[in-house]
């Protein structure tokens, strides 16, 4: 079988006035996985999604999307794509289940109404008016619209924002489930425990153009692991050290001391805790509050998405 | 899904099927929004009661069928105003504002879906029902109107309301609100209504209304209803159809601009 994407990006632009939100983006979307796009509010990602949703003309570029042109056949695509917009809107005099049966009514294959209401745990708020659903609700009539036509490609633009735990967790299921169902998800999000949770990858925008992209293991190879502690002697008082006084590390990225709590960015995360632990044992220290830990995603995204913490700090 | 290659019913519902079940949300919308069913079911009828009390309908010496074809003729454009023109214009607005529009164009909806959804409910039900009812009412209380052409009146009918309709996008791009609809359609409604042909006008004028959109409309309900042109003539059937040809030429003028207005300035998302 020959492989072909769902979604497939080239050198695409796009721009408003003087300003480009997108500046040349490569991007492939594989059958049935979850790309998950990430990036601060500006670094271009609704621009991106608007482009693949078929909503705007790329500047230049070339996109295709189930094969088409996504903007130029529209309508060719329409029926196999389900969108949830960030911020689209519902007329607050009709019912949660009218609302449902209009959309339905506009789709070549609908889903039965009432599997999907029940999928999103609306059921019981079918006959109120949309105008008296709470905003957790209302994001999930949002979503249910979105799958009502049973599509090949889902686009979420922001899924859970504004969602409690829990109603998040409901809705990390059900796109689990469609995932399983053989359903392809490109989905943008502020979550990055979201990505963690769902995405096969995740790509990271930053000012228009995709910094990284890759598994979310790959993702975050590139970034140190850290080791933290606060040494104390003996008989337990607060030792203050500085940079100098810790043992060579193979892997040390940097070290800094802040008010006794030394905090160590290595690339060899194992050999680099063995040599510390060795250090504090022929010191004779106690090592408080001991971490180690390898660079979460939220790490890699803090510092391709928003530039490192040592610049910041800065 | 897994292994389809091919996006082959990628396609959404026929425009048929997409336009009544929006029409059918867009229907119970309008019997929820009590302004905007007393607009379309009382306003047109207080209004000609009003105007045949106090003005009277045609000259002292016309028949009663050549009154109570006027009495319709105003009923019919007071009634693509209200009903049409203004109600469409706050619907119009309405959705954009709600962001519903936004969100139908996401999915198989296409923009003319969007703009003929509220309109069906409007045409259909209130201005058809209407024409129906006034046309019973007044051959009860008056005289039958008659029925010299039908397809002239369904032409009137059906022509004003989609030139008004277009009219109503275009006008929804420039109001803000569903508040300021009512100034924002006040300059249409005030350079239409008077050259209408419902009220008597000096010649020179009458040459110029001739061309204004709501003009054809009146012209066509006199020619499709007692089969007289505008100097007083009666006509055959088939003269009735080369008389029309004016007036639909002068609806499908007003059409042609009012469908460049609305592409010209409809939006489709609220201004942030």
């Amino acid at each position: 079988m020959t492989f072909e994407p769902i979604v497939s990006l080239r050198g695409v632009r796009r721009r408003y006035g003087p300003f480009e939100a997108v500046r040349g983006v490569d991007l492939d979307l594989r059958r049935g996985e979850l790309l998950a796009l990430l990036g601060t509010n500006g670094a271009g990602k609704t621009s991106l999604v608007e482009l693949v949703e078929g909503l705007a003309p790329a500047d230049a570029g070339q996109i295709r999307v189930l094969g088409h042109d996504p903007y130029r056949e529209r309508s060719r695509i329409v029926g196999g794509l389900g969108v949830m917009l960030q911020e689209a809107g519902f007329s607050s005099d009709l019912t949660t289940v009218e609302t449902m049966r209009m959309w339905a009514g506009t789709l070549a294959r609908p889903r039965p109404v009432d599997e999907v209401l029940a999928d999103l745990a609306l059921t019981s708020r079918a006959d109120v008016r949309v105008g008296s659903l709470s905003g957790g609700e209302r994001r999930r009539l949002d979503l249910a619209l979105a799958i009502l036509g049973h599509p090949e490609l889902l686009v979420l633009d922001e899924p859970t924002t504004g969602l409690d735990p829990e109603s998040r967790r409901a809705v990390w299921r059900l796109v689990r489930g469609l995932l399983e169902d053989g359903a392809t998800v490109l989905l943008t999000t502020h979550y990055l425990e979201e990505a963690e949770e769902l995405a096969d990858r995740v790509a990271i925008m930053r000012a228009g153009r995709v910094v990284r992209e890759g598994t979310v293991a790959e993702a975050v190879a590139a970034e140190p692991a850290r080791i933290e502690f606060v040494p104390h002697d003996g008989p337990g008082a607060t030792l203050r050290l500085t940079t100098t006084d810790l043992p060579a590390m193979p892997g040390l990225v940097h070290a800094d001391v802040d008010r006794g709590r030394v905090r160590v960015r290595t690339s060899a995360l194992q050999e680099d805790l063995e040599i510390v632990l060795t250090w504090a044992r022929e010191h004779g220290l106690r090592l408080e509050e001991l971490e180690a830990r390898s660079a979460s995603l939220e790490q890699a995204f803090l510092s391709l998405a928003e530039g490192t913490d040592e610049e910041v700090a800065a | 899904m897994i292994g389809s290659t091919a996006p082959a019913d990628a396609r959404p519902a026929s425009r048929t099927r997409r336009l009544l079940a929006l029409a059918r949300a867009e229907t119970l919308l309008l019997v929820r929004n009590r302004a905007a069913l007393a607009n379309a079911l009382l306003l047109p009828v207080g209004f000609v009661g009003l105007f045949a009390v106090l003005g009277g309908v045609g000259d002292d010496d016309a028949s009663g069928q050549a009154v109570a074809a006027g009495v319709l003729a105003m009923l019919l454009v007071v009634a693509l105003i209200f009903v049409v023109y203004y109600n469409l214009t706050t619907a119009y607005v309405a959705r954009r504002e709600d962001r519903v529009l936004q969100r139908l164009l996401t999915g198989s909806t296409t923009r003319v879906d969007a703009l003929l959804a509220p309109a069906l409910p409007a045409v259909v039900v209130v201005v058809l029902v209407q024409l129906g009812l006034g046309y019973a009412a007044v051959s009860a209380m008056i005289e039958p109107p008659g029925m010299a052409n039908p397809v002239l009146v369904l032409v009137a009918a059906l022509g004003g309301a989609v030139v008004l309709g277009a009219i109503a996008a275009a006008t929804a791009g420039f109001s803000r609100t569903v508040e300021s609809v009512q100034l924002t359609t006040l300059p249409a409604i005030v350079l239409i209504l008077p050259f209408a042909g419902l009220f008597p006008t000096p010649d020179a004028i009458s040459t110029v209304a001739r061309f204004t959109p709501l003009r054809p409309v009146t012209e066509l309900m006199g020619l499709g209803l007692t089969g007289t042109d505008a100097a007083g003539q009666t006509l055959s059937f088939v003269e009735t159809f080369g008389a029309a040809g004016l007036p639909v030429l002068v609806l499908a003028g007003w059409t042609t601009l009012g469908v460049l207005a609305a592409r010209r300035w409809m939006r489709w998302a609220p201004r942030r």
